[in-house]
């Protein structure tokens, strides 16, 4: 095969725009999320095992790791929720044209990121 | 046509569809959750366990389980394609997208079993 064909999108080589990057971070917090699945589920598992067990999960979320690690996991939530909103509401026909594009990526990452404040502001 | 063996719907437009369907069914879920714990700022095991017990929540706690691996395969199926390419990596790219993948089907159906055992177990 010929390697030299030309490359579509070059990612290596393009400059980002606000809808590349929000784009960019909204798959990196759904592979966040995978892992972040995991503490999810056994925080579930534990607070719905006991009453010992929900007073347990209660008293390791008093620690700054934890409350750091499921920061970390709700942030990525809250981002991806709200990102994947906005593809929702371009399916729906609003917000297609480039301009569009722009502003509603630019107005859902400041959304996004109020979120995630908040979430630090509820862990803690 | 071509066929992609990987794909949940084995075509780009049913995984288009499979990807928005999982994905209003996890924003609901999420938007219940975080509103039922901003209800209830001192929540109790007696509360919590009371809402999961009810079989409406098993429910629509184990469409959310279905729906995470669907989701999670279609979304980590997308980014494999677009960047463990052989362009980028070479001629390993495939045996790293196959690997990945299979782990991913693994975990995420012990995930579906975990939940399950959470919710009825």
């Amino acid at each position: 095969m010929n390697n030299n064909r030309p490359v579509n999108l070059d990612l290596a080589t393009v400059k980002f725009p606000i809808t590349a990057i929000v784009s960019i971070l909204h798959r990196i917090s759904g592979v966040v999320l995978l892992a972040g699945l995991l503490i999810l589920i056994w925080m579930l598992d534990t607070s719905l095992s006991s009453e010992q067990g929900f007073a347990h999960l209660q008293e390791i979320l008093q620690s700054v790791p934890a409350k750091l690690i499921l920061w970390a996991v709700l942030a990525a939530l809250a981002y991806h929720l709200v990102m994947g909103l906005r593809h929702l509401t371009m399916d729906l026909g609003f917000g297609e044209t480039l301009q569009g594009g722009k502003t509603t990526a630019t107005v859902a990452l400041v959304i996004a990121i109020i979120l995630m404040a908040l979430a630090g502001v509820w862990v803690w | 046509m071509v066929t992609a063996v990987t794909t949940i719907g084995r075509s780009g437009l049913s995984d288009w569809l499979i990807q928005r369907a999982t994905a209003v069914v996890l924003a609901a879920y999420t938007i219940f959750i975080v509103v039922f714990l901003l209800q209830h700022p001192d929540l109790t095991y007696q509360q919590w366990s009371a809402l999961y017990d009810q079989l409406w929540m098993r429910i629509f706690s184990l469409l959310v389980l279905i729906s995470l691996a669907a989701h999670g395969w279609i979304g980590l199926w997308a980014v494999l394609m677009d960047y463990v390419t052989t362009r980028m990596m070479g001629g390993k790219a495939f045996f790293l997208r196959m690997t990945a993948l299979t782990i991913y089907a693994v975990v995420t159906l012990a995930y579906l079993v975990w939940g399950i055992e959470i919710l009825w177990g």
